[in-house]
């Protein structure tokens, strides 16, 4: 790589870093709500009257393994083992669609049993956080695809590298997130 | 097909229509003015589509400008109302066009005045100041201007169909949500902010990265000049402030659009949540616009005192003590919330103890003119009109602070004075001396100072006649935003001071806008004849062309000092080395049709036409993806060229 390529390498890895705190920032701020708001039932139901575990554990395992063969993929990315990590990137896009799949499966059977963002504060609150932790996993599942179309073009160059970097960290960050929206909103919701 | 949009939005109002007309009649001679002159391309090639932060700059400070006079106007309407809606008289506006105006020019003045202005700075300079070519992701900058220009136009749009938010600068709910303000005014509001809110905080990311990344070689943290520190201090704060902002406008926005409960007064929801949610951003913001400012009055001080700046030290480790204590305060806005003895107690105490740095700043500037050779330049003069009105309003702050006063001037005039004399008299005097300062850095030519100085004398007089009397009012008992009283208060004459002292600064900003345009007519009189037209520069800055190439240094500078230039010119040893390769971000459309797709985005989301939300919602992600699959984003300069082009411009090379 170039003198200048690494330049921006550099600052483009330390700006996503930046970025990603921003973004946690943001999700902070939800968390800071929904916990203002999670007794805030009103006459709708409580966490443990709608949480279902066994599907939610179900979900987490997908991300969190989702993640795990994101991380795969950067190890066969480093030793430019492309096919290795088309593989790894395709079961990565594939486990986290099925995330996404789930969770929009949660929200609809809420909202079909009458339980919507409308009945109460902690289900508005609920959905918010959750909804964005998702649609960030959806803005993810569209850049993979991208990053998909620019394989197959150009191969691993020194700008694909850089993307699917800032990918799998973009990754990483929600997997955290999740871990945090499964603690904090599901286990201590059930409690 | 067009949602809630009909005929009906079309203004009806002779006083908005008025508005409007002038608004479209200055648009129409601006195309006429580039069609006939023929400077489309110009337009679209030099400035529209550059990723040249310079330039970048230069935008920003127009809008910004454009801006500040429209949210003048406002004001000059609030103030002729106030002095003349007394007993019988109802004054020339309507209660509900009245709030209109009011929430539009704190808005405006904040969002679109101050932040342009404070950006249009950071562009402008912080590139220079550490010796870098650029700023870390010049398209990114370009994307977040475009979006700031994006919010400014849908707020001005708000004005031609349809309505503004009537719900104050900051839209409290349960006011401004759906059952008290059901039409589409708080929506205008909330997307203008967010759209733009989004772009500064992609600036914060931005410029963060390249102070720190992008400093020439050398050039340590307690080497950069102060200027450079406050904007870090500024863009951290915009880093963990505008997400919450961001997060807070998308729940009043979800509770009006698809019916949540965050901030209603049913079903659980908590209308104090947004107060403390968008003041947890909003005490931030405060400090995210004076820091900058610090930076550029310790710049002026220094040069115009011929001194180096006194206690940098001491300056930087007050500039971290503010940026880190901002996030402590936010409550001392709100202290009759009722939470309580203790809660109002810590709150109180951070806001007096916040307090210290600002002073410990005060007194640094004032020992640096201490013996130093001062020159009263206008730069000076705001400097001098500042410390004093911004010492007032940090006194009245102090005040404010202790929770038991707070109780009786809440809401009042009192508190509207506090705070334009902090944003008046620190913000605006801060960038008015920075604009006369480095304005022959960034034309090549000085402003005409006798105009300049006039100007300073009526903003100042005219801002003591406008705010000092609101001090008195609020003291009195008049409570902020009101239409009407009853001449038994007593209030109409101080209110008649407040018109005339608002006339005073109308006048001022007049006699500045003659001062540029005279000045550029008289351009190649007041030309500089060197890179450093104040001949006591301290900053690199000064080292390089006025106006510098787009590449800003033919060299990376090695730094070995603070104040780099004042160094180099006592020392005569140069920083510079011989001219390099240099790589140039090419130009780019994208910005901009992001910024003009995100218009119509902001404009279907108001009017609930959701066709045009897809429609440009994608077509938004597409220009992105487009964007960022590219891969050829630059363009190399070689270092013939470069040394070529400098040696026809009088730079510094070896």
């Amino acid at each position: 790589m170039s003198q200048h390529a690494l330049v921006v390498k550099d600052k483009t890895l330390s700006g996503f870093w930046a970025y990603l705190m921003t973004d946690l920032v943001l999700f902070a701020t939800l968390f800071a709500t929904y916990g203002v708001l999670r007794n805030n039932i009103a006459n709708g139901p409580s966490g443990k009257d709608i949480f279902d575990m066994p599907f939610v554990l179900v979900e987490t395992m997908l991300l969190l393994t989702s993640s795990f063969t994101a991380g795969l993929a950067m190890i066969a990315l480093h030793r430019r083992q492309a096919k290795t990590m088309v593989m790894l990137l395709l079961a990565t896009f594939a486990l986290g669609a099925g995330f996404l799949g789930m969770e929009l499966y949660e929200f609809n059977h809420l909202v079909h049993e009458g339980h919507s963002w409308r009945e109460s504060a902690f289900l508005s609150a609920f959905f918010t956080l959750v909804g964005t932790h998702g649609l960030h996993i959806l803005v993810g599942l569209v850049w993979l695809s991208v990053l998909f179309g620019q394989l197959i073009k150009k191969g691993i160059t020194e700008h694909t590298e850089r993307r699917l970097l800032l990918f799998s960290m973009f990754w990483h960050f929600l997997d955290i997130v999740w871990i945090f929206i499964f603690t904090f909103v599901y286990l201590v919701g059930v409690m | 097909m067009l949602g809630r949009l009909t005929l009906d939005a079309l203004p009806h109002d002779p006083i908005v229509l008025g508005g409007v007309i002038s608004m479209l009649g200055g648009g129409l001679a601006a195309v006429i003015g580039l069609t006939y002159f023929k400077k489309w391309k110009w337009l679209w090639k030099e400035w529209l589509t550059s990723l040249d932060p310079k330039k970048i700059g230069v935008m920003y400070l127009v809008v910004a400008i454009l801006m500040l006079i429209r949210g003048g106007v406002d004001a000059l309407m609030m103030r002729t109302q106030q002095a003349t809606s007394v007993d019988g008289s109802q004054g020339f506006l309507s209660a509900d066009h009245f709030q209109q105006v009011f929430s539009a020019h704190g808005t405006m003045m904040i969002f679109f005045v101050a932040m342009g202005l404070i950006f249009a700075v950071m562009n402008l300079l912080i590139p220079l100041m550490i010796g870098a070519r650029d700023v870390a992701f010049p398209f990114l900058n370009s994307v977040s201007f475009w979006l700031f220009v994006s919010g400014m136009m849908l707020m001005n749009i708000s004005l031609m169909i349809g309505e503004f938010s009537a719900a104050g600068w900051l839209a409290y709910p349960p006011l401004s949500g759906l059952e008290y303000s059901p039409g589409v005014g708080v929506d205008y509001w909330i997307w203008a902010l967010q759209l733009s809110g989004i772009g500064s905080l992609l600036s914060g990311v931005n410029f963060f990265v390249t102070i720190l990344k992008m400093r020439a070689p050398g050039m340590t943290l307690m080497k950069m000049p102060i200027f450079v520190w406050s904007c870090l201090g500024s863009l951290i704060l915009i880093m963990f402030a505008f997400p919450i902002l961001t997060a807070t406008l998308g729940m009043l926005s979800l509770d009006r659009l698809i019916g949540t409960h965050f901030f209603t007064s049913d079903l659980g929801g908590n209308p104090m949540m947004y107060v403390n949610l968008i003041w947890a951003w909003g005490h931030p913001e405060v400090y995210i616009l004076i820091l900058p400012v610090f930076g550029i009055f310790s710049e002026v001080v220094a040069t115009f005192s011929r001194k180096q700046l006194f206690g940098y030290t001491s300056m930087v480790w007050a500039i971290g003590a503010i940026t880190l204590l901002s996030f402590t305060v936010w409550l001392h806005h709100f202290f009759t919330m009722g939470g309580g003895a203790n809660v109002n107690a810590f709150f109180g105490i951070m806001t007096m103890i916040i307090s210290v740095p600002t002073g410990v700043k005060v007194f640094n500037w004032l020992f640096t003119m201490y013996r130093g050779k001062v020159r009263f330049a206008t730069p000076m003069l705001w400097f001098m009109g500042f410390i004093a009105t911004f010492v007032i309003g940090g006194v009245t702050g102090v005040l404010m602070s202790v929770p038991a006063i707070d109780f009786q001037v809440h809401n009042s005039l009192f508190l509207v004075a506090h705070f334009h004399n902090m944003i008046i008299g620190g913000v605006v005097f801060g960038i008015f001396a920075g604009i006369t300062y480095w304005w022959p850095k960034f034309t090549g030519f000085k402003l005409n100072e006798k105009l300049g100085a006039s100007a300073f004398w009526c903003w100042l007089i005219g801002f003591i006649l406008a705010f000092l009397p609101l001090y008195a009012l609020g003291l009195m008992g008049a409570t902020r935003r009101l239409n009407h009283y009853d001449s038994t208060t007593g209030w109409q004459p101080l209110f008649i001071v407040a018109a005339i002292g608002v006339l005073f600064i109308a006048f001022g900003l007049m006699l500045q806008v003659i001062q540029v345009a005279y000045s550029i007519w008289k351009r190649k009189e007041y030309a500089v004849d060197s890179n450093d037209p104040w001949s006591s520069g301290r900053t690199l800055e000064w080292a390089t062309t006025s106006p510098p190439q787009e590449y800003n240094f033919a060299s990376t500078p090695q730094i070995t000092t603070r104040d780099a230039f004042w160094e180099m010119k006592e020392t005569g040893k140069s920083v510079f080395g011989k001219a390099e390769d240099i790589y140039i971000p090419k130009n780019s459309a994208t910005g901009v049709l992001i910024g003009i797709t995100a218009i119509g985005l902001g404009f279907g989301i108001v009017w609930h036409i959701w066709w045009l939300v897809i429609v440009t919602g994608i077509t938004i992600l597409a220009l992105l993806i487009q964007r960022l699959s590219t891969d050829d984003t630059e363009r190399l300069l070689p270092a013939k060229e470069v040394a070529a082009i400098e040696k026809a411009h009088g730079g510094i090379t070896a």
